[in-house]
């Protein structure tokens, strides 16, 4: 298990950098797949099945072929020469370095996490996040459906073209 | 389901934590370091991400399924979007021909 937990943890790492570095947007899509499979591995050790069967549909399914999409309707398919100066890279290099130290120092020094024992091994089943969800939370669900609508119509606003 | 349920008891909390702050880091690393707009929205993608595994993560370890609930959420804002920075960047390239960030650095003022 916990070589499983690294080795899924290994693949994302490498795919996320990929995903920065390689320059051909198809190999960025592709790279991203991967990782958000491997995350998706992630979830199920974690006991939410829910969630593994959700990222897939909505990331892998929905999100990462959308971009596709627009990458073969754009026609962005061939390695675009797009690169900020020299400079900018480096510091953005460094500044993802500082910023990742800077987190790992403060979530090491400021606060401990005590998890509660033992560990319910149900509460990522479908049955136990859908009580929650329709009762707790139904408001902010029935909120995301107009947020849903909202996002809808104004992608096909922006993608219309102009008339006049 | 035993035997996955004991996989959590064996990784530490903090694992998780240091795995969802890297990713956290690449993605933010990559919105600064890309001029291509889908590149960067794919590294927004990364971040989102590695925030609902962070939540997934405190969830599963304190067995309240609340927090699982929020990571549903977060991946209906997230298509939310993602549909419409998509149709941005679809407007974008149909009126300057390119996808360049840098073309929109008329936004910051």
């Amino acid at each position: 298990m916990i070589f499983l937990f690294y080795m899924l943890s290994a693949i994302m790492i490498i795919c996320a950098l990929a995903v920065v570095f390689s320059k051909n947007p198809i190999n960025n899509v592709i790279y991203l797949i991967v990782c958000f499979i491997a995350m998706a591995g992630h979830y199920i050790l974690l006991n939410a099945q829910f969630l593994a069967v959700v990222h897939i549909i909505v990331y892998t399914g929905a999100i990462m072929v959308l971009f596709l999409f627009v990458i073969m309707l754009l026609n962005l398919n061939k390695a675009i020469i797009l690169r900020k100066s020299k400079v900018t890279r480096i510091t953005a290099v460094i500044t993802g370095g500082i910023f990742f130290l800077v987190l790992v120092a403060a979530t090491r020094q400021t606060f401990e996490i005590h998890p509660r024992y033992p560990f319910a091994s149900d509460i990522g089943l479908l049955t136990q996040i859908g009580k929650v969800l329709f009762s707790e939370f139904l408001l902010p669900f029935e909120m995301s459906s107009i947020l849903f609508i909202s996002a809808m119509v104004g992608a096909i606003m922006f993608g219309k073209k102009d008339e006049h | 389901m035993k035997e996955i349920s004991s996989a959590i008891q064996l990784i530490p909390l903090e694992q998780y934590v240091m795995l969802s702050v890297a990713l956290f880091s690449i993605g933010m690393m990559g919105v600064l370091f890309r001029r291509n707009t889908i590149a960067i929205l794919m590294c927004l993608e990364l971040m989102f991400n590695s925030v609902n595994l962070l939540l997934t993560a405190f969830s599963a370890y304190h067995s309240d399924p609340s927090g699982q609930v929020f990571v549903f959420f977060i991946m209906i804002v997230a298509a939310a979007e993602v549909a419409v920075g998509l149709s941005i960047l679809v407007m974008m390239k149909r009126n300057v021909d390119s996808v360049d960030i840098n073309l929109l650095n008329r936004l910051k003022w």
